[in-house]
């Protein structure tokens, strides 16, 4: 959302007043109820002490979760570092029209339409080296790979298996904003006889900013939550060196049913992504301005 | 010159949908095997080739109700998000007024909940309710993450629309609902396809909301898949074949909105 030389109307709070009830109706009550139970030792649904903030000071301390942090910010950036170039490379490869391109949309979009408990359970079969296509040609190319047996291979599985299964996103959201660039831009580049990289540097990317925001954000926060594939996959190990925040902080809500610090887990948990995708959000917005000032001043 | 970048252009394509198609191609591959060719040995296509696997899901009520289901809420679902995001979406896009970049990002940060504790809360306010069970429950309870998607993804589109076009249409005499129908969603279409699309994905895919809100009358396909994880051991052929049946409405969503994403702004106007 840029800022430059909006009209003033508070009218359009009219406008946008059913989407902030839609979304309120499931998102205050849950979210007021999780910040209750934070706060108190649910000994029964009886029986409950207020505690104030022990739960969180607990959960602060806790190594475990620090390491899981690490890793999960680790396998955060990786992901970003290799989806988003990919889906812009895949985007700008793609046809813009005719047969090839329903084609090509189609089959690109496919491993986003897998259930996600599915696309773990596929990836389980298709990494053994006895009866899975990967494992199978990895072993014939003589390249010692284990999934369930070494650390380093397990997560690069994972991390394999969430660009196979999300570049499509970014690749989309790409694709659909290319298309979305009037042709007269190509036009007037061509007559300047501006180069293919100029042509993406100064008319495509700029264009793309709005959408590479949103793959950007929805990619951090949904690798940041990263639960089910893994789990299926590799069920954090081994060791636990695929064992992520969520995963972590479902043991510790399902398997110990430790509501209380669970659910100050999960308010630290949506803070840290909050802060990290408010920090995301507004470099980005900076790095537009930037440019497009540096644009006015060439 | 151009010639050799094209054909490099190609090769990348081919190459990236190789690698998308081939755990897709595994996956068919299993759906059309029995258990014991499976995990027996490996073999590029099945030798003992059978349809047993989509047997199972066509005949049995309990399979079959469960695609039904989850298309009645993922439909439900889109249809609201779309509706409620296309005007927010151009509020955001064009007007400045209190508090609107709080309320932005407040709505992107309704994603960023890990579900695993707010699962009980839900559970409560829809028993609260009494929605428990029904698709409009789940599709009700998918507004959270769908909506902020579909007016982050329209106003993206929006914002790239000139604004000389409304006060054009404006000049010309159209009224807002009149202008909004006729001139501006043709010219957003791609964004449209788009944010139809990933509703029905995130809807579609989504299991522990879905699975915590119904029990059977409105019991999604992605939670019976689990079932087949059983006390005597997992049917691979079943899931294989179940997950192949999961993508065939997306792939029918993605063919009806292809126009829309492919031609977008660039052919659609003028």
């Amino acid at each position: 959302m840029s800022s430059s030389m909006k009209p003033v109307n508070q009218k359009a709070w009219l406008l946008i007043l059913p989407v902030i009830i839609c979304v309120a109706f499931s998102a205050i009550l849950p979210l007021m109820t999780v910040v209750n139970y934070s706060v108190q030792d649910i000994i029964s649904p009886e029986r409950t002490v207020y505690v104030g903030t022990e739960w969180f000071k607990q959960v602060m301390r806790d190594e475990e979760l620090h390491s899981a942090l690490l890793r999960q910010i680790l396998f955060s950036l990786a992901v970003l570092l290799i989806e988003i170039p990919l889906g812009i490379a895949l985007a700008l490869s793609m046809p813009a029209q005719g047969w090839k391109a329903s084609a090509v949309l189609v089959l690109v979009a496919i491993s986003l339409l897998i259930p996600w408990n599915v696309v773990g359970t596929i990836w389980q079969i298709y990494g053994r080296t006895d009866i899975g296509l990967l494992g199978v040609a990895l072993d014939k190319l003589g390249i010692e790979y284990s999934y369930t047996g070494s650390a380093r291979d397990a997560w690069l599985t994972v991390l394999i298996m969430d660009v196979w299964h999300w570049t499509p996103l970014v690749a989309l959201l790409c694709y659909a904003g290319l298309r979305a660039i009037p042709n007269a831009y190509y036009q007037a580049a061509q007559i300047d006889g501006a180069s293919k990289l100029a042509i993406f540097r100064y008319i495509q990317l700029p264009k793309l900013r709005g959408v590479l925001m949103i793959a950007v954000l929805l990619r951090f926060m949904d690798s940041f939550m990263i639960y089910t594939e893994p789990f299926v996959l590799t069920g954090g190990g081994p060791g636990n060196a695929t064992t992520f925040l969520s995963q972590y902080l479902t043991q510790k809500a399902v398997g110990q049913f430790d509501l209380g610090p669970a659910a100050a887990f999960s308010l630290i948990y949506f803070l840290i992504i909050l802060l990290l995708c408010f920090i995301l959000y507004n470099w980005m917005q900076q790095l537009g301005q930037q440019t497009r000032t540096e644009d006015i001043h060439e | 010159m151009n010639e050799r970048r094209f054909k490099k252009r190609t090769i990348f394509l081919l190459a990236y949908l190789l690698f998308a198609i081939l755990p897709v191609y595994w996956m068919i591959n299993m759906s059309f095997k029995t258990n014991e060719e499976i995990l027996g040995a490996f073999s590029l296509w099945p030798r003992s080739f059978t349809f047993d696997n989509f047997r199972t899901i066509l005949t049995d009520a309990s399979w079959y109700s469960g695609y039904i289901n989850s298309m009645i809420y993922v439909a439900i679902n889109t249809l609201i998000s779309l509706t409620v995001a296309l005007p927010a979406a151009y509020a955001f896009s064009r007007y400045s007024f209190l508090g609107d970049k709080h309320v932005f990002f407040w709505l992107l940060t309704n994603r960023m909940t890990p579900p695993a504790v707010f699962l009980l809360p839900f559970f409560q306010l829809y028993t609260t309710l009494g929605l428990m069970d029904t698709h409009i429950a789940v599709a009700l309870a998918h507004l959270v993450f769908n909506v902020p998607l579909a007016v982050w993804i329209l106003e993206g589109f929006m914002s790239g629309i000139p604004r000389e076009i409304d006060e054009t249409a404006y000049i010309d005499g159209y009224s807002f609902p009149r202008f909004f129908l006729t001139i501006f969603i043709p010219l957003i279409k791609a964004g449209i396809g788009v944010a139809a699309f990933f509703c029905f994905m995130f809807s579609w895919v989504e299991l522990l909301m879905a699975r915590t809100l119904t029990s059977v009358n409105a019991k999604p396909i992605v939670a019976t898949m689990t079932r087949t994880v059983s006390a005597s051991g997992m049917d691979w052929g079943v899931l294989a074949a179940a997950g192949v049946l999961t993508i065939v409405p997306g792939a029918i969503v993605i063919w009806f909105v292809r126009h829309y994403i492919a031609k977008g702004f660039a052919m659609g106007r003028v």
